[in-house]
């Protein structure tokens, strides 16, 4: 330690680091109860990587593969939704416990409330029949598009699977080639590999 | 673009906690950095892309705890028309911590002084941007940061003791 009063101002006190992590804490407590805040994340480690889960107050707008970049997809809600955006606070809790029991094979579905402003369109009505492909099933880019009301959109399915703002949560990993192989993901396709033998094995 | 909030926190926390830990001592700092940030964020979407994050951090920040400072005064027998840092308390348990002997020698300069140092010194901002918070001339900020500086090597000793000759 040095004895330059100049240089220990600039250095970071003891206990710093927990009275800040305490701070933080009630920080989105307040801001959360007013609500002063357009968005709340978290992350969530998986058998996918890591994944960032994002909130707002009307429920989960945003789940993010690591390999879309988490600070990017962060500042681009900022964007989209707002800038006002913390991490931790408790609206995400239920996600996670779902998120951990999909993968463990417990849960099939998921329930917490979903927040589709991130979709317009036909976009959307693509995302609104994605979630009624049954677990451990898949459709074809070509079914999907017949489901949602235009046959010949099939590459519109495409563009509205890689553009999927709640991957897993909204399952378009369950859309594949009609020759039966993988077509892309935006998780990366080992990935989607994955997410498939779960959802065949269990 | 506006960056999300959540990088202001991580980037400026830690400094504008010592910012009110210096201005205010360590007990009401806490109740200073939580109305900062609080008040920083609802402001973050009208807050210009180009602003200087941490120059306007301080200045609510400042706000903030001449606020609390004011808050505690009504409550404290008034023996001076500005409070001066509240006197560290002897009950608390930084008491035993090793860097506590240089902030209650921060908190025993004179106001002016103590703004300084705290703005210049911890925060880093330039005398300038210094002066327009504490208000006078960057000239007077200047001076009574370093003369804040000179204070403390005479009150902060080196094996670590505050001087009772203060």
């Amino acid at each position: 330690m040095s004895d330059n009063p100049i240089q220990l101002l600039t250095e970071p006190t003891t206990g710093e680091a927990e009275r800040l992590a305490a701070l933080h804490a009630l920080l989105v407590d307040r801001a959360s109860a007013e609500a002063a805040v357009d968005v709340t994340y978290r992350r969530l480690d998986s058998p996918v990587g890591s994944l960032l889960l994002a909130a707002t107050d009307l429920g989960v707008v945003r789940v993010a593969f690591e390999t879309e970049d988490h600070d990017r997809v962060l500042e681009s809600l900022g964007s989209s939704v707002g800038s006002r955006i913390l991490r931790g606070g408790d609206r995400l809790d239920p996600l996670a416990r779902e998120l951990d029991d999909y993968f463990a094979g417990r849960r099939q579905g998921f329930d917490v409330p979903l927040d589709l402003r991130l979709a317009r369109g036909f976009r959307l009505t693509v995302l609104r029949h994605l979630s009624e492909i049954p677990y451990g099933s898949t459709e074809s880019y070509g079914e999907v598009a017949v489901a949602s009301g235009s046959p010949r959109a099939v590459r519109a399915v495409g563009s509205a699977c890689a553009t999927n703002p709640l991957p897993i949560v909204v399952p378009c990993h369950r859309v594949v080639r009609s020759d039966g192989s993988l077509g892309g993901y935006l998780g990366g396709l080992p990935a989607k590999e994955r997410l498939l033998a779960l959802e065949r094995a269990a | 673009m506006k960056r999300p909030f959540e990088q202001a926190v991580t980037e400026h926390g830690a400094v504008v906690l010592r910012v009110c830990r210096a201005v205010l001592g360590p007990i009401e700092a806490d109740d200073a950095w939580s109305e900062t940030f609080l008040s920083a964020l609802r402001a973050w979407p009208d807050l210009p892309d180009d602003a200087n994050v941490r120059a306007w951090l301080v200045t609510i920040a400042h706000r903030k705890a001449v606020d609390v400072a004011r808050a505690g005064a009504r409550h404290a027998v008034p023996v001076a028309a500005v409070p001066d840092a509240a006197a560290p308390r002897v009950d608390q348990p930084e008491e035993a911590l090793p860097d506590r002997d240089l902030w209650t020698a921060v908190a025993a300069l004179p106001e002016k002084q103590r703004l300084c140092v705290a703005y210049h010194h911890v925060a880093g901002l330039p005398h300038p941007e210094v002066a327009r918070i504490v208000g006078g001339t960057p000239a007077a900020a200047r001076r009574a940061a370093a003369d804040g500086i000179a204070r403390l090597r005479t009150t902060y000793a080196t094996d670590g003791r505050v001087s009772t000759h203060v």
